[in-house]
């Protein structure tokens, strides 16, 4: 029986070779990570100063992408829904690739929690029996639970699968099954809990609305299914993975719908702040103009993803721009922009904006803050195209990877 | 069946959490701390146990550790310590908006009294200034105001800091219990424990809360030596802090700073479960305002129209 050991070994025989575009790629992260590195020892020595967060806006681009990738990684698993309702064939592939993206974001979201905490030493006070978690009332305590129970299913859903594929037998489904089923709540729960993380701060009338977590899975069912519909499309490029056109239209006509679905409650929250024009409209005011004569540095970023959006549900909406490949990639790549835009800055600086005395803080990343971003991004995606390398390998490429059904017969 | 394993194990007055923490430490010893005995403090003060889980010898020690660290930056004596709340005490304030003359002297009297940054300056209060005409709305206040003389015709003055709310929202959304409400209503944070995550900024309705975005600049010179663990002993960067109602006086039956520095009598300050006290009668006598009073935080902090 070929080992654990072996299995690490064929990993890393697998991620040491590839053609030059796969090493450009590598050194590429690499020296985003490396950078990105750099840039967090500095604001480990100096403390968040050298962010442009202050008491105003406590949270900024940090926490933004935290929020947005809690989007990617919970979509990226919901897929399985329907992948299982229309009969998708590859449907183990769309379940690994999609819980791929999911370990890759999660690791994303852990990262920028911990690069936003002033004493990130401390994070042992957040473990149960070590520290003094503060359940059941405190939001953040229950997400770190939440993002790593996620975390765990999804890493022991696609050890399973690849371990069992590197073996060429049929995956045990006693467990991996029931864990897939499990991801799914699991999935809708890391962003409700999220949504709920600011929809509880009775403080920020911005945030303290009950179609708050609604809107958050919206929007993650866009902005989810647009990774993996790229991705896709890469993969039947590259390996011998297949997925039915059929299919792939299939998700961007969910993804019109999620849309579509995502600005209606936009603007329901639209109609009902300026509608009833109360004090609290100051940061609607803030995130699509600006107040007090101002102009808000934000609105730009506000509208972009607003027209955005549109664009990609009519593109999405309509039968012959979802099929045709130009017009759906421009759609997935609109639909990721926008929602990163939604979730990254305009869900995050008009609720700080004004403050809570009605003080406007004028808050735009530093360059600290975007280096150590795109860090985690460069890890995020070294991670990602790791696993997905090995995944390719073992599920399609090598030489026992037959087709599924044939091998179980065997 | 799993007595004897029990036996085996760690001696029953030690708790599961306490035989973890120590195996943690163990291992953090044997990474970090290649035989350095200077360094086990540090190691002993980074793993101590949350502050109300400290046994008194605990808390003695965690205490001295932390007056040698002050006394090393500062080259002074610092004291260190932990009064305990009152019995039968409950903390209120009164503030009158009707003398205030916003000449913030009691913002940097606490500053002073309380061991805040001097660079970066860290405030406890906030005054806003605000228009006559337009009566106390937030959104059209500054604290920025800076004319040559206080008070200028057609503005009024608001004073905000803590207001020790009985339903601290703060409190609530702390991922890891480093902030607490006392029983004498004061909200206080261990800032040994705070991990910097800035919930609470986002959850105070009433900005009183401030994170130490830098190392705190405190001169050794400027620095106040009586200090109190959970109040106003000099903080390290990366933790938040707010107002105490300076506990280290008001505990010793003193008032806080700003009640004592402010030249027009518009503070005061007392125990609310004394029917007699200062603080009952404006409360009986007086119109209050509460700031904020629909978020249902019950502050404990009144403001009152004295003229």
């Amino acid at each position: 029986m070929k080992s654990v050991f072996h299995f690490l070994r064929e990993c890393l025989r697998i991620i040491s070779r590839g053609n030059a575009a796969y090493y450009v790629w590598m050194v590429f992260l690499l020296v985003c990570v490396g950078q990105g590195l750099l840039a967090y020892g500095h604001q480990l020595d100096a403390g968040l100063g050298v962010t442009n967060m202050r008491d105003a806006v406590s949270w900024g681009f940090y926490i933004g992408n935290f929020t947005f990738l809690v989007g990617v990684a919970a979509a990226a698993v919901l897929l399985v829904i329907p992948a299982y309702i229309y009969d998708w064939k590859p449907i183990k592939e769309v379940v690994v690739y999609g819980e791929l993206l999911a370990l890759a974001a999660i690791v994303m979201c852990l990262l920028f929690v911990l690069v936003d905490m002033g004493r990130p030493e401390r994070l042992w006070h957040l473990l149960p029996v070590l520290g003094r978690p503060h359940f059941p009332s405190s939001l953040l305590a229950w997400d770190a639970l939440v993002l790593n129970i996620y975390f765990l299913i999804n890493l022991t859903v696609v050890c399973f699968l690849l371990f069992a594929a590197f073996r060429g037998r049929p995956y045990n489904r006693k467990v991996v099954v029931p864990l897939v089923i499990l991801s799914i709540p699991a999935a809708v729960g890391i962003h409700t809990v999220t949504a709920f993380l600011y929809n509880g701060m009775a403080s920020r009338p911005y945030w303290n609305s009950a179609i708050l977590a609604p809107r958050f899975l919206a929007s993650a069912f866009c902005s989810g299914p647009a990774v993996l519909l790229i991705l896709f499309q890469v993969l039947r490029k590259v390996s011998r993975f297949e997925i039915k056109d059929d299919a792939i239209h299939k998700i961007a006509e969910l993804m019109a719908y999620a849309m579509a679905f995502n600005l209606f409650l936009f603007g329901a929250e639209l109609f009902k702040e300026f509608y009833s024009h109360t004090a609290d409209v100051v940061h609607y005011q803030y995130l699509l103009y600006g107040v007090h004569g101002q102009p808000s540095p934000i609105a730009p970023f506000a509208w972009a993803s607003l027209c955005m959006a549109i664009a990609a549900f009519l593109l999405f909406l309509i039968p012959r721009t979802r099929q045709w490949p130009v017009t759906m990639n421009l759609g997935c790549l609109l639909i990721y922009f926008s929602v990163y835009i939604e979730k990254g800055i305009a869900l995050i600086i008009p609720g700080y904006t004004p403050d809570t005395l009605g003080q406007i803080y004028e808050y735009v990343p530093s360059p600290t803050e975007l280096r150590v971003s795109v860090g985690i991004f460069g890890a995020g995606f070294l991670l990602f195209t790791l696993l997905v390398k090995v995944a390719i390998y073992l599920l399609s490429d090598q030489p026992h990877a037959a087709p599924e059904p044939a091998a179980a017969r065997r | 069946m799993n007595k004897p394993q029990e036996q085996a194990g760690a001696p029953s007055n030690y708790s599961r959490r306490e035989v973890m923490v120590g195996l943690f430490s163990l291992a953090a010893l044997a990474a970090l701390a290649p035989g350095c005995s200077p360094k086990s403090k540090v190691l002993r003060a980074y793993f101590h146990k949350h502050f109300k889980e400290l046994k008194p010898a605990e808390l003695k020690a965690v205490l001295a550790i932390w007056a040698e660290r002050y006394q090393l930056a500062y080259g002074q004596p610092v004291a260190v310590q932990a009064t305990p709340p009152l019995d039968g005490v409950k903390f209120g304030y009164a503030l009158d908006i009707s003398r205030c003359i916003g000449c913030r002297r009691c913002v940097y009297g606490c500053v002073e009294e309380n061991n805040q940054s001097r660079d970066p300056q860290v405030h406890w209060i906030t005054v806003l200034e605000m228009e006559q005409d337009k009566g106390i709305d937030l959104h059209h206040s500054t604290p920025y105001y800076n004319p040559a003389t206080v008070p200028q015709p057609d503005k009024f003055y608001f004073p905000v800091a803590c207001q020790q709310c009985e339903n601290p929202p703060c409190v609530k959304v702390c991922p890891v219990n480093a902030t607490w409400k006392e029983p004498d209503g004061i909200v206080v944070i261990d800032y040994d424990w705070c991990v910097g995550c800035r919930c609470c900024l986002t959850a105070c309705p009433y900005g009183a809360r401030h994170f130490n975005w830098k190392q705190p600049g405190l001169p050794a010179g400027e620095v106040n030596p009586a200090t109190e663990y959970l109040g106003t002993r000099p903080r390290v960067k990366g933790v938040v802090e707010k107002c105490t109602f300076c506990l280290q006086r008001v505990r010793q039956g003193r008032y806080p700073k700003c009640v004592e520095v402010c030249p027009v009598g518009a503070r005061k300050f007392g125990n609310l479960l004394d029917p007699h006290s200062e603080i009952r009668y404006i409360l009986q006598h007086k119109r209050i305002y509460i700031l904020k009073e629909e978020l249902n935080t019950e502050p404990k902090f009144f403001y009152y129209f004295g003229l």
